[in-house]
């Protein structure tokens, strides 16, 4: 079967004769109906309303983490010796890696 | 623009909503047409123009009269009936071993004789609708404009909102596959 002649007349048939432009009975009033109902979309009532509902969410988590704050246990201070020594190790870590030959 | 029109987006947009009216009855028919090509249904047909009322009545606002409102009116009338292919796009595969009478027979004589069979026939049309059924939503969108509508790549970019590089790429890809379905179709029916 000769297919780009085949899809030339379906092509040509589906031209030939446009879908109709018929309107069902009294669409325009069901379209006036359901506009009715809507309200008109406004941005900036969107955006306040999209704003009041995240407020509850913000709050409670806000909320959760000054909880957390006042009640998790405090973490202990480096003994002033060990944080010299940390310090030391932290700014002398990439001169040993460095000598290392290893690497 | 028509001043008609612009009076009554204006209208519209204060807020006198019964001034949409007279738009929705001057270009529903020319949005009925629109819709029959990508659905077949009349119930469908009817969901996809009350979808593209709804989104205008939205949107309107955000219609800017530097063109004529009635272009700005199809290109939300052919993105939603692309919302709408590529949300039906599984249920509507009708398989083509179950052709009706007259798509046989139309077939039967285009294997014969493919110079005399008649392209303005129905069955012919009917083919074409399962054909298009089988199409992918993109492939489907621009052959229906491009070859059914006879609407040029710069116009089909202006509708879709794609580029005109990707229109024409779609429309090679598009053609592609609807001779792959046709083909399909002749393997299910004579082999």
């Amino acid at each position: 079967m000769n297919l780009a002649e085949l899809q030339r007349k379906l092509l040509a048939a589906g031209r030939a004769r446009p879908p109709a432009a018929a309107v069902p009975y009294a669409f325009e009033q069901r379209i006036m109906a359901r506009l009715r109902g809507a309200p008109v979309s406004d941005a900036w009532a969107d955006w306040a309303r999209a704003l009041w509902r995240a407020a509850a969410p913000c709050l409670a988590v806000a909320l959760l983490l000054g909880v957390w704050t006042v009640a998790a246990p405090a973490r202990p201070e480096p003994a002033p010796a060990d944080f010299a020594q940390a310090f030391e190790a932290t700014v002398f870590a990439a001169i040993t890696l460095e000598g290392d030959p290893t690497w | 623009m028509d001043a008609p029109d612009a009076e009554l987006i204006a209208a519209v947009l204060r807020g006198d909503t019964a001034s949409f009216e007279p738009l929705v009855r001057k270009y529903s028919p020319r949005l009925f047409a629109t819709a029959r090509r990508h659905a077949r249904r009349e119930d469908e047909v009817a969901d996809i123009v009350q979808e593209i009322w709804m989104k205008a009545f939205q949107k309107l606002g955000s219609f800017r009269a530097e063109a004529p409102f009635e272009h700005w009116l199809m290109r939300l009338a052919v993105r939603t009936c692309y919302d709408f292919l590529r949300a039906h796009q599984r249920n509507r595969e009708a398989p083509f071993t179950d052709l009706t009478d007259a798509e046989d027979d139309w077939l039967e004589r285009f294997a014969a004789e493919p110079a005399s069979t008649p392209e303005d026939a129905d069955a012919a049309r009917q083919l074409l609708a399962r054909a298009l059924d089988h199409l992918s939503p993109p492939a489907r969108l621009v052959i229906t404009l491009l070859e059914l509508e006879d609407r040029s790549v710069k116009e089909i970019a202006q509708l879709t909102g794609w580029s005109v590089p990707l229109v024409k790429v779609r429309a090679f890809r598009a053609r592609a596959e609807l001779r792959k379905v046709l083909a399909t179709l002749a393997r299910e029916k004579y082999l």
